[in-house]
């Protein structure tokens, strides 16, 4: 009998707590009295080092900037782990956004888990950044009003690469690929562009995620005779094949090409290892005097040069808490009405728009890694190669496979 | 051009080279878990940790104290094995008595701890290290380019597992040790030391398995989840070995890199699973495993 009152009581005390964190009274435009951000990213695994730690780090500083305080309220952050794992992520979400009254879901890495935060955050009609997930499809196929896609995604970094390559005299190309949803695109998009720039692809092969040996692949890329190695991979495989690459005589013989690789990528290979390889990026530390000073000040905190992410986490943090200081509430459909309307201009992007597909177009960059001479201190490790003008990285409107997209 | 169903000969043959590379650190990996399940009756699964344990060991030497690689190749083991002594002595011992389960349970959470350490200081993607400047460039064998540093990994590996073999088949002490695992109350009658000697075989297993890391450093990226990518397929070759045959988990190891080897080139995405399939069929006609003993 007791039992069965806890039970009762506890139920309407919840209930009671739910209704309090509805937004919509009168007097309160910020829900809570207080905007929570929350990120959930990739924080142990393959991907930590070009987010994890460092992304949180680079979000409290957006919240520092503000003094902690937007709209008169106070600026909380919540973090989490999803382990590279979608259905961690999702419930993530979820429970942040049912009991933590969360206002902000900024998602890391890992497509899948992003993919998953999207239809969450869409169901429960909360604004969500997506920064280091490169799949196309979550302003595409899977796009919703609620979704912006930030940073860079698969159809950007080939453009940029595959386009480039190939007007630098780079024509033929073989791909090796890792044997996922996000190898297959990344290596299609590629291929397009690529073929686009009137190259040709000699073939490719297909490798299982996580191997160690490359030897084998490599080989065959090798005997295919093509000029241009693109790696449709990312993480350690890339490491591991640049690695094996240069044991092997290949980059000898092929000019690589990284179609999804950081900066932590480069610095954990070595200038030695990775000169003269072209990838593409949507920011570098060292790109403008305004990156530099905010890059010295995570430096500072997190003893490494940020990652394009990482930059990027504190961009979009920082854009949001403009919109909300600007509308004066937390309202989901107010504030993200506020972010496309207007531009992004900060040390990370110039005249960054978010089209109503959620897609934020900005410039994207090519970039050659330097030779070890070239290079005069730690982290300098990039020549700019090429500006691609957002308009042109990202997918055209007009191709959109968005549904919110008015054609 | 010779063909050989529809692969170019050389290219064939290349594979199979480096095939027998892969198959040297699963030989190695593989003999030290035979050797310890052998004796302790433990499925050590903290093998994979203590391999990276042993690559990581490389690189901070020459990091930190610029002990070269041939130094760290001798130096890396036995720091390794010291620490498979404090293992065995302060927590699997009192296992013994108890299910399988409960040792493989404590050297995962031991695998678990040692990664999670590595990750926290070292970070996910990695340290870099050179190969030594006596093994660099590369040898033209006329059928393929092949970096010294690689034909160095098969010689070393063999060498290793062949005096493995000959010290335990073929000398007094691996007599010793034959006979504690068949019977350890028989050996201890005879005034043998049988706790002291599993703690030396355990030590002697995970040194093992750093020396394999250390031989990884300079072709792999040293990172803490080196380990974990390779271990299932060393417990598959195992498994296909016969648990606890020394000879049998040496043979098998090389055998399945070359098949291994020519998986990718005649069809590349089943490469990570063909080991699992040879596992399903052996278990399947030989369940002891194609070199153990039915007990």
């Amino acid at each position: 009998m007791t039992h069965t009152f806890k039970r009762l009581a506890l139920a309407s005390l919840t209930l009671c707590a739910a209704t309090a964190g509805l937004p919509g009274t009168a007097q309160a435009q910020i829900s809570g009295d207080v905007v929570k951000i929350g990120f959930i990213t990739d924080m142990s695994s393959v991907y930590a080092d070009i987010d994890g730690a460092g992304g949180v780090e680079a979000i409290r500083m957006a919240i520092a900037d503000m003094k902690g305080m937007v709209a008169g309220k106070k600026i909380e952050l919540i973090y989490a782990d999803h382990q590279n794992k979608a259905d961690v992520a999702a419930n993530k979400a979820r429970e942040w956004i049912d009991t933590q009254g969360l206002d902000l879901l900024i998602g890391g890495t890992n497509s899948g888990a992003s993919l998953a935060m999207a239809k969450i955050a869409a169901e429960k009609k909360k604004p969500f950044m997506v920064i280091g997930a490169g799949s196309a499809r979550l302003t595409n196929e899977d796009c919703t009003p609620y979704t912006i896609h930030y940073a860079y995604d698969t159809v950007a970094l080939a453009n940029g690469t595959g386009n480039a390559v190939v007007k630098s005299g780079g024509k033929s190309w073989y791909f090796l690929t890792a044997d996922y949803a996000f190898g297959a695109s990344l290596q299609a998009d590629t291929a397009t562009a690529v073929q686009k720039a009137g190259g040709t692809v000699v073939g490719s092969v297909k490798h299982p995620l996580n191997a160690s040996d490359f030897s084998s692949f490599l080989l065959q890329a090798q005997g295919s005779k093509a000029q241009v190695l693109g790696l449709a991979n990312a993480g350690g495989d890339t490491i591991n094949a640049i690695k094996a690459a240069n044991e092997f005589g290949v980059t000898k013989t092929m000019k690589m090409a990284g179609l999804l690789m950081f900066i932590n990528d480069i610095h954990s290979l070595g200038l030695k290892t990775t000169e003269g390889m072209y990838l593409t990026d949507s920011w570098y530390w060292n790109q403008t005097p305004e990156a530099r000073t905010w890059s010295r000040r995570f430096y500072e905190k997190m003893k490494r040069m940020p990652s394009s992410l990482q930059a990027a986490d504190y961009s979009a943090a920082m854009h949001y808490l403009k919109a909300v200081e600007a509308t004066k509430t937390d309202d989901a459909d107010k504030v993200i009405a506020q972010m496309k309307t207007n531009k992004v201009n900060d040390f990370y992007a110039k005249n960054g728009e978010i089209g109503p597909d959620g897609r934020h177009r900005h410039d994207m960059f090519l970039m050659q890694v330097k030779s070890q001479k070239e290079s005069t201190e730690p982290w300098d490790y990039y020549n700019l190669v090429q500006t691609i003008p957002g308009i042109e990285a990202f997918t055209k409107l007009a191709d959109s496979k968005c549904s919110l997209v008015k054609k | 051009m010779t063909d050989l169903f529809g692969i170019p000969l050389p290219a064939l043959l290349s594979q199979l080279l480096l095939g027998l590379v892969n198959g040297s650190f699963y030989a190695m990996l593989s003999l030290g878990l035979a050797v310890i399940f052998g004796l302790l009756n433990i499925i050590n699964f903290a093998h994979g940790a203590l391999y990276m344990m042993g690559a990581f060991l490389a690189w901070m030497g020459l990091e930190y104290l610029g002990l070269n690689y041939w130094v760290m190749l001798l130096l890396a083991p036995l720091v390794v094995g010291v620490l498979g002594i404090f293992i065995e002595r302060l927590l699997l011992q009192w296992l013994y008595k108890l299910d399988h389960i409960y040792s493989l349970l404590l050297t995962f959470g031991i695998t678990l701890v040692l990664e999670g350490i590595f990750r926290s200081f070292y970070g996910s993607s990695g340290q870099q290290y050179a190969v030594p400047d006596a093994l660099q460039g590369a040898t033209n064998l006329g059928f393929m380019v092949l970096p010294n540093y690689r034909a160095w990994v098969v010689v070393a590996s063999i060498t290793v597992c062949l005096a493995v073999w000959a010290l335990i088949e073929k000398t007094s002490l691996g007599a010793t040790l034959r006979a504690g695992t068949e019977n350890p109350k028989l050996v201890q009658a005879f005034g043998i030391n049988v706790p002291r000697m599993i703690t030396l075989t355990y030590a002697g297993g995970v040194a093992l398995a750093a020396f394999a890391g250390v031989l990884a450093a300079p072709i792999l990226q040293v990172t803490a989840l080196m380990g974990s990518n390779l271990i299932i397929v060393v417990f598959a070759v195992v498994v296909i070995g016969g648990m606890g045959s020394i000879l049998g988990s040496i043979l098998t190891g090389l055998g399945l890199g070359v098949i291994e080897g020519l998986t990718k080139v005649f069809y590349p995405e089943a490469s990570s699973t063909v080991v699992f399939v040879v596992m399903a069929i052996v278990l399947l006609v030989r369940p002891a495993g194609l070199f153990g003993k039915e007990k």
